[in-house]
């Protein structure tokens, strides 16, 4: 058990996040080669300005039309998101982490806040889970894809808060807490999780063709 | 429900798809996708998050009561989505039910994207859906027939040379007992103007070129039409996925303005025309923007006004309200203009909501509306929405500078009886204007 802990908390994490930061880098890298060779005409409209200002407008909590028409579904986004990086930064069992495995040390959140962020996070997952069963225009379009990017964001967080609760067997919930968190790390690159690095460009380009080409906001 | 629980028939759909094997469409959904497409579509349809944000957006959604099946990403799902899924091997009838939706149900008026956080344009993904379907030969009668008479008279109605020439002429005598003197000045080299229209205005509505050589007239303009082809701005080509066709069409326009080598294109009254030149044709032919300054008549008639060179008589007293027309609003952001035009015509504007860049299309347009008869109650259940901002406006006058604008809407309004008429800025500034006493 302790060789098996030790392995998953050692080589294991160093490989995923080898693989989550090379592979990142890989994806947004062909990316960028794939448009260049094919759509090297639509690059040039790019804009930085225009893309700044709809990057930073969708990062505003109700500013567009589309966060402002799906309420709850905005709050449970943002929520979600901003707990997360928080959790994975300033939680105090991954300060200790941070510290011990880059000597970087910053002042970690109460164990309690912590607790609730996270109770936040698997809430708005019951949530994400709730509106794809019942509303029905998300049903219609959901896959095993959807599901499965769902599954993967949401165990690091279950399996840390039943861990921090010293539900059961504390080194078992510990064990896969961290096993989950690995996979969601090497499933970013490559699942629908990847949203995160190519919406800043997708919305750069949509931005830009709107902002710079057609003189209007694409919000 | 799916596309082919509502699938319409119509002659050339089904004589097309008749003759394909599964074989031949995997192929030709292949070289196009490995062809064509490139990091867009990769990056859109990997990073859809199937929030469903965008339903909210589209106007056939909410027309029929949130049906799943024609939400954006829905519509996506059927097509593209089939497609990748598939590795595009499609059976006939799915690629009859892909043609069907992608040309009659979503008019790629980009309203979608203001709703998504992701930033996916669908109408970019229709439009490959259509290209693929072109390739195919799969494309609906109606809208086939304009595309083959622009390869056939580089115009969309089959207006011969001298039926053109004549129209022009007859215009000009009509117009010359009302204004005596007034031209319509044919291939006049180095004028400032080179004025072009949509091919259906020589055909259908000969009365707003009569208008428009009116208002060119007033203003003292030097202006000219060209009596060779390229006169035609309009380009169902794009829409039905025929960018060879499309290109070929764009540059012979601008090839009409280069070689009379006058100082700017004014295009009439019509928007997806614009998208053409300066969004889409345009790039196909490799050019960053146009290589002869075009604008359109909203701003024309914007520049005119505040230069002070038309004299009204009066304001229109009636109050009115504004259609922003899809292909020139978020296509080119000319709401202000078209707002300020509007303003200095009536007495009274009243807004429908939403509007400006959030506005919901006509329906008509991407080609929706030349698929013609078959699919004419697609349009009309597709926007009770608009029938029903249209009539909480409660005002009697519709201002929409937009060909197809005109054509979708008046069909909503005949349909839901809204008793509305709709209105050219330049019928508005026609009426409106200072004329010559009649002698
Ligand atoms: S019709 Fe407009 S809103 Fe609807 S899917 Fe097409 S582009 Fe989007
Ligand atoms: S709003 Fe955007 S991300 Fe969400 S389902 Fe629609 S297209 Fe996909």
């Amino acid at each position: 058990m302790n060789t098996f802990y030790n392995f998953v908390t050692g080589p294991l994490a160093w490989a995923s996040f080898a693989i989550f930061i090379g592979g990142s880098i890989y994806r947004i890298w062909s990316m960028i080669q794939l448009a260049k060779q094919k759509e090297a005409a639509f690059i040039s409209y790019m804009s930085l300005p225009h893309a700044l200002r709809s990057i930073l407008r969708w990062l505003t909590p109700f500013a567009t039309l589309g966060w402002k028409e799906n309420p709850a579904l905005t709050t449970a986004t943002f929520l979600f998101h901003a707990c997360l990086f928080t959790l994975v930064l300033f939680t105090p069992a991954h300060e200790v982490l941070w510290d011990y495995a880059f000597g970087i040390s910053f002042p970690a959140l109460p164990q309690t806040a912590s607790d609730v962020l996270t109770l936040i996070v698997i809430g708005a997952c019951c949530f994400f889970v709730h509106r794809r069963l019942t509303n029905a225009q998300v049903r219609y379009v959901s896959t095993g894809k959807d599901w499965l990017a769902l599954g993967i964001a949401t165990a690091p967080f279950v399996t840390g808060f039943l861990a921090s609760q010293q539900f059961g067997n504390g080194q078992i919930m510990t064990l896969l807490h961290v096993l989950s968190g690995e996979a969601m790390l090497i499933a970013i690159p490559f699942t629908r999780l990847s949203h995160a690095l190519f919406q800043p460009l997708t919305r750069a380009y949509i931005a830009s063709e709107f902002g710079a080409v057609r003189h209007v906001q694409d919000w | 429900m799916s596309i082919l629980d509502r699938k319409i028939e119509d002659t050339e759909l089904n004589r097309a798809t008749a003759s394909l094997t599964p074989d031949r469409i995997e192929q030709v959904i292949n070289s196009v996708l490995q062809g064509e497409t490139g990091a867009r579509l990769k990056a859109y349809s990997e990073t859809c998050m199937r929030c469903g944000m965008c339903a909210q957006a589209c106007h056939y959604c909410i027309s029929h009561d949130m049906e799943p099946s024609y939400s954006p990403v829905g519509k996506v799902e059927q097509t593209m989505g089939l497609i990748l899924r598939k590795h595009g091997r499609l059976t006939p009838d799915e690629v009859y039910g892909m043609a069907q939706l992608a040309y009659t149900e979503c008019n790629l008026c980009r309203r979608c994207v203001h709703y998504c956080p992701i930033g996916v344009d669908t109408g970019y993904i229709i439009s490959t859906v259509r290209r693929i379907c072109h390739k195919l030969g799969v494309t609906p009668m109606y809208i086939q027939d304009t595309a083959h008479s622009h390869s056939g008279t580089m115009n969309q109605m089959w207006v011969k040379e001298d039926e053109w020439v004549d129209s022009l002429m007859w215009q000009e005598d009509e117009a010359r007992d009302e204004f005596p003197g007034l031209r319509i000045p044919m291939d006049v080299e180095g004028a400032d103007i080179l004025y072009s229209v949509i091919a259906p205005e020589p055909k259908f509505r000969t009365q707003l070129i009569y208008q428009a050589a009116a208002i060119l007239n007033h203003v003292g303009a030097d202006w000219t039409m060209p009596s060779t082809p390229g006169w035609d701005n309009s380009d169902m080509c794009m829409f039905t996925g025929d960018f060879e066709m499309m290109g070929r069409l764009k540059r012979c326009h601008f090839e009409a303005a280069q070689k009379l080598k006058v100082r700017r294109i004014v295009m009439g009254e019509c928007g997806h025309a614009f998208r053409s030149v300066y969004d889409v044709g345009n790039r196909w032919l490799g050019w960053k923007n146009h290589p002869v300054p075009v604008v359109h008549s909203v701003e024309y008639f914007w520049e005119l006004f505040n230069e002070g060179k038309i004299r009204l008589t009066r304001q229109f007293e009636e109050p009115v309200t504004i259609h922003d027309p899809c292909n020139i609003i978020r296509g080119r952001g000319l709401m202000d203009k078209l707002r300020e035009v509007t303003r200095h015509l009536c007495k009274e504007v009243v807004e429908m909501s939403p509007n400006r860049e959030h506005n919901f299309c006509c329906a008509a347009g991407g080609g929706v509306i030349n698929c013609g008869p078959p699919f004419k109650s697609v349009r009309l259940e597709g926007n009770r929405i608009k029938a029903d901002q249209l009539r909480d406006t409660g005002v009697k006058v519709v201002v929409a500078p937009c060909h197809n604008c005109h054509g979708g809407l008046e069909d909503i309004i005949h349909h839901y009886q809204l008793g509305i008429h709709t209105k050219f800025l330049g019928d508005l500034i026609y009426e409106l204007m200072e004329k010559p006493e009649p002698e």
